[in-house]
């Protein structure tokens, strides 16, 4: 298959979870949808590595993969801080922060 | 071979996509993800990855959403109403987002269909015989990308700390009511606009005191 096909699956799912982060209200639901985001990433990575024969976007691929960890460890824990406040886990509700 | 592997693939990779922003229990939005991921390490997988494929299945699909499944038991988050309720326009709200995903699709279609990058209609470069192998990649990292390693593994470990800050129980390992280490800065003021102007001593003793009862822990850091 050409390189072109694996971009577009990775532009496909890469604007489904933009769409997602947009409609979602649930935060676990948003931080799914920031995975796909990223993936799409890691597969248009590991795609222009195929077309160069070249290792080195698949250390891209996994460097963002380390940050993706770290990005799910900070929101998991933000989502139980604000389960154990009793606070309602919905980011409509959740608008302190708005200016 | 490769054609049919590919659309089995890519058609997992876009139903799982999919599953995981249409489905009203976050669980099974959750579940779907695992079946996106296995996707696209199978993807990964035709594009010569073997070891990035590896550890897709087993960190992401496996570590990863171990934790998101423990969160969402833990958590018990119920079924989202479609109908939003309380939030005018929340279906304007969903058909745009929609829309703005189309739009995106179909910007990032026509760059990439109309890039002038010819090897994007290739079937890439000729390839080293380790491309993708565990032993190319660890020596990728531990040669030319070390301090990108380096920086990945201080990244990780701040992130293990402030998850722990994070979820940690408030007051637990420390007697009730005792002030915590930043309320003695706090009470000080210092780095305050308060110490700036020079604010009368007292005020600073007082504060003190103040904190150092024991009926005040409970109120102080309610919101946050």
């Amino acid at each position: 298959m050409n390189i072109g096909w694996y971009l577009a699956v990775s532009a496909l799912v890469f604007c489904i979870g933009a769409a997602g982060v947009l409609t979602r209200r649930n935060p676990v639901v948003i931080l799914l949808c920031l995975e796909l985001m990223l993936n799409a990433g890691n597969l248009a990575l590991i795609g222009f590595a195929r077309m160069w024969g070249n290792s080195q976007g698949q250390v891209f691929a996994m460097i963002v993969m380390v940050v993706a960890a770290c990005e799910v460890t900070i929101g998991l824990g933000l989502i139980v801080a604000i389960y154990r406040r009793r606070l309602p886990i919905d980011v409509d509700e959740l608008r302190e922060l708005q200016g | 071979m490769a054609a049919v592997l590919f659309f089995i693939a890519g058609i997992g990779a876009v139903a799982g996509a999919i599953g995981v922003i249409s489905a009203r229990n976050p669980f099974y939005s959750v579940l779907a993800l695992v079946a996106h991921l296995i996707s696209l390490a199978a993807l990964f997988l035709l594009l010569r990855a073997e070891f990035v494929a590896a550890a897709q299945v087993i960190v992401y699909a496996g570590a990863v959403m171990v934790l998101y499944v423990f969160v969402v038991s833990y958590v018990g988050l119920r079924d989202e109403p479609w109908h939003t309720m309380g939030a005018p326009g929340g279906a304007a709200l969903r058909g745009g987002a929609a829309l703005f995903g189309g739009a995106l699709a179909v910007e990032l279609m026509i760059a990439l269909l109309g890039t002038g990058l010819r090897a994007v209609d290739s079937r890439g470069a000729g390839y080293v015989p380790g491309f993708g192998s565990p032993g190319q990649i660890g020596d990728l990292l531990l040669t030319k990308f070390l301090f990108a390693f380096e920086l990945a593994s201080f990244l990780l470990l701040i992130a293990a700390v402030g998850a722990v800050v994070l979820a940690r129980r408030r007051g637990e390992g420390e007697p009730e009511g005792a002030p915590e280490a930043t309320s003695v800065i706090e009470a000080l003021r210092l780095g305050s606009m308060a110490e700036a102007v020079g604010a009368p001593a007292s005020t600073a003793a007082t504060r003190l005191a103040e904190l150092n009862e024991p009926d005040q822990g409970e109120g102080r850091g309610g919101g946050w």
